[in-house]
């Protein structure tokens, strides 16, 4: 895929869609394609976090392994979300593991690529963070609902 | 106020702890109910209960109520066998509003046991599809093996006319759907705004982010439906027990228009 057309998609991706288009032309440039096929691993835990994930296509399934109990999924993503958030913060190492469950494309980004130009441009940094702030948000409400179990039997 | 005597005619397992009995009666002249009533079911010398009507309003004859054992009486409900007799009052309250949602699309969010009073909605517009526009439902539950009514999902996902996502709040690598709250799947789901009408059954801490959900894909307050739960005992707007504000759950519920509670559901003590 050439330079231009990754360009366009990185434009396109909802993920980065409130973001100045000057701006976006700066994550393309740390951007490459991806491809994986079912069951295959994006990213597994503790790994370095060298690369984030803009899913285009397929399901991804977030999850922690645990002895004796295999893998515990506690998310699904999907089209237009964010694998991987950990890049962002030291020591730079992902928390759980990321599995495809159907064909996934991705746009790769190279996470020391984007920190790179984050600190070189300070307004670039935090366009970046205004994009992931809200997941992490998200995220971290869908996760408080999951603890609680509101569905268990109540008390 | 008086039970009438009705027996079990058939009982069968849906989720851990939680059982759908189908009741026969001697006055099923009496047994027809609208979706989102439900009944007092009583079990003699342990107590009485409300309980959804879970089954197909077009067959009435088939009374069923799917209960979780929880307590003292709904464990002993779910106890009984086929032949065991049981006191039944109703149907009481105002059930969901098939009417608004005529010849519009309807997003049915769904949380746990909150399957249970919606499914004679579904049974309904299946049975009536023509009559109304897209349907959607979005079930979340605990895990895969939470998920109710399993075999008819499955019939009606096979469906070209409906649109079935189901979420859970965990799951093992073997389960190859979605995995998250039910909420997240409001926003995915592709739905005309301006002509939605919206039913939410569940937790209340799930109804009131699935409305927040709801709300900030553009449905209207007035188009979103809840059918709530408060402790309800006589069932016919005296004893006080399940009143919400100025409204009685048993009388002028259990189903009610968000736009009708919506300044209650932030009042930690209603």
């Amino acid at each position: 895929m050439g330079i231009q057309g990754l360009e366009r998609i990185v434009m396109e991706h909802p993920f980065f869609a409130g973001l100045d288009e000057g701006l976006r032309a700066l994550v393309s440039g740390c951007a490459s394609n991806a491809r994986f096929e079912p069951d295959q691993y994006l990213l597994r835990e503790g790994e370095p976090a060298d690369q984030f994930y803009l899913l285009r296509q397929g399901r991804v399934a977030l999850g922690i392994r645990a002895p004796a109990r295999g893998e515990l999924v506690f998310q699904t993503v999907a089209e237009g979300d964010v694998v991987g958030v950990s890049w962002l913060i030291p020591p730079y190492r992902w928390a759980s593991d990321a599995r495809a469950l159907d064909v996934v494309h991705a746009i790769a980004i190279d996470a020391a690529c984007l920190r790179r130009k984050c600190e070189e441009d300070h307004d670039f940094g935090y366009a970046m963070m205004q994009c992931f702030l809200p997941t992490l948000i998200q995220r971290l409400h869908a996760a408080r609902l999951q603890i609680l179990d509101v569905y268990g039997t109540p008390a | 106020m008086v039970p009438r005597v009705v027996r079990v005619s058939r009982r069968a397992p849906d989720a851990p702890q939680v059982w759908t009995l189908e009741l026969e009666t001697e006055a099923p002249e009496l047994d027809a109910f609208a979706p989102g009533q439900f009944n007092m079911l009583t079990v003699f010398g342990v107590g009485e209960v409300p309980i959804s009507v879970s089954g197909n309003p077009a067959a009435p004859e088939r009374l069923a109520h799917t209960i979780r054992a929880v307590g003292p009486v709904s464990t002993a409900l779910v106890g009984l066998k086929p032949g065991d007799p049981l006191g039944l009052r109703g149907p009481f309250g105002r059930g969901w509003p098939m009417d608004a949602a005529e010849g519009r699309d309807l997003v049915i969010v769904a949380g746990g046991l909150g399957l249970a009073p919606l499914r004679p909605v579904l049974y309904q517009v299946v049975a009536q599809r023509a009559r109304f526009g897209r349907l959607v439902l979005l079930y979340g539950t605990r895990s895969p093996d939470d998920i109710l009514f399993r075999s008819e999902i499955e019939g009606w996902r096979s469906r070209l006319d409906l649109d079935i996502d189901i979420t859970v709040d965990h799951a093992s690598p073997s389960w190859r759907g979605h995995v998250g709250v039910v909420t997240k799947l409001i926003a995915g789901a592709a739905f005309d705004m301006s002509r939605t009408v919206a039913f939410v059954c569940g937790p209340e801490v799930m109804m009131r982010f699935a409305v927040a959900a709801l709300r900030d894909a553009g449905v209207a307050d007035g188009a979103i439906h809840l059918s709530m739960e408060r402790n309800m005992k006589c069932a016919v707007g005296f004893c006080g027990h399940c009143q919400l504000g100025p409204a009685f759950v048993c009388r002028d519920g259990p189903v009610f228009r968000y736009d009708q509670v919506r300044d209650l559901f932030g009042v930690k003590e209603l």
